[in-house]
């Protein structure tokens, strides 16, 4: 079960208080902090409670509390963080309990990014080795606990399912039982973590802790927070990027039954009304003028023109190994460019904050990637110094990269401010996708050589947003956003000469965030379909191809190998029926796919098949990383046949479900996902499969039809029978 | 005009004010506090709130309440106590189907409406019944294989 308020035994106010000052520590790309398991958090003995550091909390009855430093948002990081930590600590399983984490860059920041933020795929990779050794120096003060009760030493004794045993007296003791006796403990400075071979509780194909609440109903997620006196809230921002509120003629909205109050703010309307309709229904009745301002005019279409013209600049250099010019001049030339779209988020639960401010705090209720953000962002709104706004966070019905901006929350407290109580604010799906953090558009270039066969250079150039610019400006470098080259510069193959260039061009007006798979979703996308597209130039066949330029890569080779078998590469297939593949190192793990596609005569595609197998290294829940694996799937086939964001006046075009569109149950393929055992460090596996569909995919057509798309979402006009790319 | 509104749900009777347009949806999350039922679209094209009226499948994102008024209606906190909807949750934690969760309600009041009225659907019976629910995770996979396990009764 999932606890969704602080206990009360828990000092929320040392948690509160205990790492502000730190602030936004940056540690982009470095080495992991190593203070984590150090006794952090000030020592609460008040009631027996053990808690040695920030993550683990024991009460006299045995009952485990785990707090999770990163947040659960379908992921199924809850779990496999908990196992982590039970695994390290011996709980016993059965009684694990996990709590959100308060907001705390000290005790909880991302250890990659020095900041309490969930992304990137990483919340495993990260917090590894900081968890383990927090969950081995906990199990080290019970086992000496016990040892020093029973006058042994403590190598004498074991630990399993929340006992300490002495083997040679018989004698047992619950971590319950021991929970006072451990608080008094000194932490050892260095306990030792298990030999993986010694896991029980990794590895297994683990029961997700927050899906029997998700059954019924009981879940409770951002949207769900009721509070005595809360009313409820939606807006209506300028439609145009940018724009401002002109005038309000509110005359008829006020008159309405459950209308409670019109909020104007500079950029947004906001009707409070007793329950969701009431604040709709006065929202349709607003005569709103809206000053749209300079972006009035924009277009995708001016917008790409843009693109267009700023990739064909020189670059920053990401990467350069060997000698790209004098590579180029020789063997047999390939250049081609791919374009992807902008795309919106589109989690199912949409945007929202719950807020109460007060003359001397405010308190918010959300689902968000970003907790301390969220939390110093509303301290701002809200004019408050930062100790003084508390943040709940929830469960995330899908973050997808959208949670990670803090948007919501300053818009919710801005409105909650205008009144004494407290208030819910929920955008509808047609604010929510109009007015989001778009995933840029992209514009990857390869020119490339054949010799033998092979591919003797590769210069590849991305140009599109710079993200982290705005989202972690220190991050941003020497002109290169290493976020949108993450998988460019990481390529699996053996590229004598290489060569990796970054343009940035920022969409006038358009805001731009990161977005399920991020960086790489425009890399894997350009690099496999560039790969594809250079065999068929060699003769070769796609998976022969890679193969013979992936001898340093001995994991991605052995997951391609089992992806031809398992998928039946090779096999014959009917008339305008393909397979194509796609292999990516991203996210530290290593992932094949193969894509099985009919493309009917008038261009529709139908899915028949996906086989993807995975290293990712210790997979800390198999079922887990084979559950995102599927899903990541879809996601990114939802996009390659259906996702685009286009602009036209200034104002997002789409608006809900019905124009842009979802991958449904009916058009979902058979998908087998395999997970292959490893002894490797735990890579990421959140994002991984949204970037392998698109470019399978898009090989499988070429392989059905021979049409060479070099552009998303899929353009069934030029798949038709007949027509040619 | 407010008017005082008697519905049965999950077989009680709750009584409250809203005007009679107003959608189902939002007297169970805003009036009743019932939050299980999940606001996805609000124009019928996600089904992330599926409640059932009368044993069937309905979108209480556009179902006035005045519409309801003499029809027993059940939501994903009480659908446990029939026989479907039991066996649905179970097949859903066997098989792990669950991701985000958000638009599960809504999954599983498709399903066990399915399987009450088609208590061995085939796949072109899952995709009718159940293409009318978007999930953003992709557990479609595993809703359909969850649907077949809980009409057999079969364990994974």
């Amino acid at each position: 079960m999932i606890i969704d308020k602080t206990l009360p035994s828990v000092s929320r106010r040392s948690l509160l208080t205990g790492g502000l000052a730190t602030g936004f520590l940056l540690a982009f790309h470095l080495p992991l902090r190593a203070a984590v398991n150090e006794p952090v958090q000030p020592r609460d003995s008040t009631d027996g409670r053990f808690a040695p550091n920030a993550f683990i909390r024991i009460d006299e009855t045995g009952r485990t509390v785990l707090i999770m430093p990163q947040v659960e948002m379908g992921q199924g990081t809850y779990t496999s963080i908990s196992a982590v930590l039970a695994e390290e600590l011996d709980a016993d399983w059965s009684k694990v309990e996990v709590q959100h984490a308060p907001p705390n860059d000290k005790f909880y920041g991302n250890p990659t990014f020095g900041l309490q933020v969930t992304g990137n795929s990483n919340s495993i990779r990260a917090w590894w080795m900081p968890l383990r050794k927090a969950g081995a120096t906990a199990r080290a003060m019970l086992v000496q606990a016990a040892a020093s009760q029973w006058g042994v030493e403590p190598a004498s004794c074991t630990a399993s399912k929340g006992e300490v045993a002495h083997a040679a007296s018989g004698r047992k003791l619950g971590y319950g039982e021991l929970a006072l006796a451990a608080q008094a403990q000194t932490p050892p400075k260095d306990a030792a973590v298990k030999d993986p071979k010694d896991f029980v509780i990794i590895g297994q194909p683990l029961k997700r802790l927050d899906t029997p609440d998700k059954v019924n109903g009981k879940a409770i997620y951002g949207i769900d927070a009721i509070l005595p006196g809360m009313k409820f809230a939606t807006v209506a921002a300028c439609p145009v990027f940018g724009g401002k509120v002109g005038k309000v003629d509110d005359s008829a909205a006020v008159k309405l039954p459950g209308v409670r109050k019109i909020v104007v703010l500079d950029d947004m309307v906001a009707v409070i009304g007793d329950h969701m309709w009431a604040a709709k229904k006065g929202l349709e009745a607003l005569k709103i003028e809206w000053n749209e301002g300079p972006n009035a005019k924009i277009s995708t279409k001016d917008i790409w023109q843009d693109l267009r013209a700023a990739s064909e600049k020189d670059g920053a250099v990401a990467k350069s190994d060997g000698d790209i010019a004098k590579a180029l001049a020789s063997g047999d030339k390939f250049e081609a460019a791919y374009e992807l779209p902008f795309l919106a988020h589109a989690s199912m639960e949409p945007i929202n904050a719950t807020v109460h401010v007060k003359p001397d705090s405010c308190e918010i209720w959300t689902g968000t990637q970003i907790m301390t953000r969220v939390q110093s962002e509303a301290a701002k709104a809200a004019g408050l110094p930062v100790d003084k706004v508390i943040v709940n966070n929830h469960l995330l019905g899908g973050g997808f990269g959208r949670k990670l901006e803090p948007d919501m929350v300053i818009a919710a407290v801005k409105i909650a401010k205008q009144v004494d109580y407290p208030v819910k604010v929920v955008w509808t799906r047609e604010e929510d996708i109009q007015h989001d953090v778009y995933r840029p558009i992209y514009r990857d270039q390869i020119t490339a050589s054949l010799v033998d066969g092979k591919v003797a250079a590769w210069k590849y150039k991305v140009a599109g947003s710079a993200i982290l610019a705005r989202w972690l400006p220190p991050a941003f470098q020497k002109g290169i956003d290493i976020d949108a080259v993450d998988a460019a510069v990481d390529a699996p193959y053996d590229f004598a000469n290489f060569h990796v260039e970054y343009v940035r061009a920022e969409p006038p007006a358009v805001p731009t965030g990161f977005w399920r798979g991020v960086g790489p979703n425009n890399n894997v996308f350009a690099v496999e379909c560039a790969m594809d597209e250079l065999a068929r130039k060699a003769g070769k066949d796609p998976i022969e191809f890679r193969r013979s330029m992936l001898t340093k890569n001995p994991r991605m080779l052995a997951v391609l190998n089992l992806a031809a078998e398992k998928s039946g590469w090779g096999q014959p297939l009917p008339a305008r029926v393909g397979r194509g593949v796609c292999v990516q190192p991203s996210f530290a793990s290593f992932i094949a796919t193969v894509v099985e596609a009919e493309i009917d005569d008038i261009g529709e595609i139908a899915l028949r098949r996906v086989t993807s197998v995975v290293d990712t290294g210790i997979a800390v829940n198999p079922d887990t990383v084979k559950a995102q694996i599927e899903g990541g799937l879809i996601f990114g086939l939802t996009a390659a046949l259906y996702g685009e964001i286009t602009i036209d006046k200034g104002r997002v075009q789409q608006s809900n479900f019905h124009d842009y569109r979802m991958m449904r149950i009916n058009e979902t393929p058979k998908i087998e996902v395999i997970v292959v055992k490893s002894g490797e460090a735990p890579g990421g596996i959140g994002e991984a499969g949204v970037n392998a569909g698109p470019p399978a995919l898009r090989n499988a057509i070429l392989a059905a039809t021979g049409v060479t798309l070099r552009r998303l979402p899929i353009d069934r006009k030029l798949l038709a029978v007949g027509k040619k790319a | 005009m407010h008017m005082a509104t008697t519905l049965t749900i999950n077989g009680e009777t709750k009584s409250f004010d809203a005007p009679p347009e107003m959608p189902l949806l939002w007297v169970l999350r805003d009036i009743l506090g019932m939050t299980g039922t999940k606001f996805g679209c609000g124009i019928a094209q996600c089904g992330a709130c599926t409640v059932h009226v009368d044993g069937k499948a309905v979108r209480s994102c556009v179902l006035p309440v005045s519409a309801v008024a003499n029809h027993a209606i059940t939501t994903i906190e009480h659908v446990g106590n029939t026989p479907s909807g039991a066996k649905v949750q179970k097949a859903w934690l066997d098989l792990e189907v669950i991701q985000c969760g958000y638009c599960q309600s809504g999954q599983i009041m498709a399903a066990a409406a399915l399987l009450a009225a088609t208590p061995n659907p085939d796949d072109s019976d899952i995709d009718a019944a159940m293409a009318g629910n978007i999930c953003r995770c992709g557990t479609y996979v595993r809703i359909r294989e969850a649907i077949k396990q809980a009409a057999t009764g079969r364990q994974s």
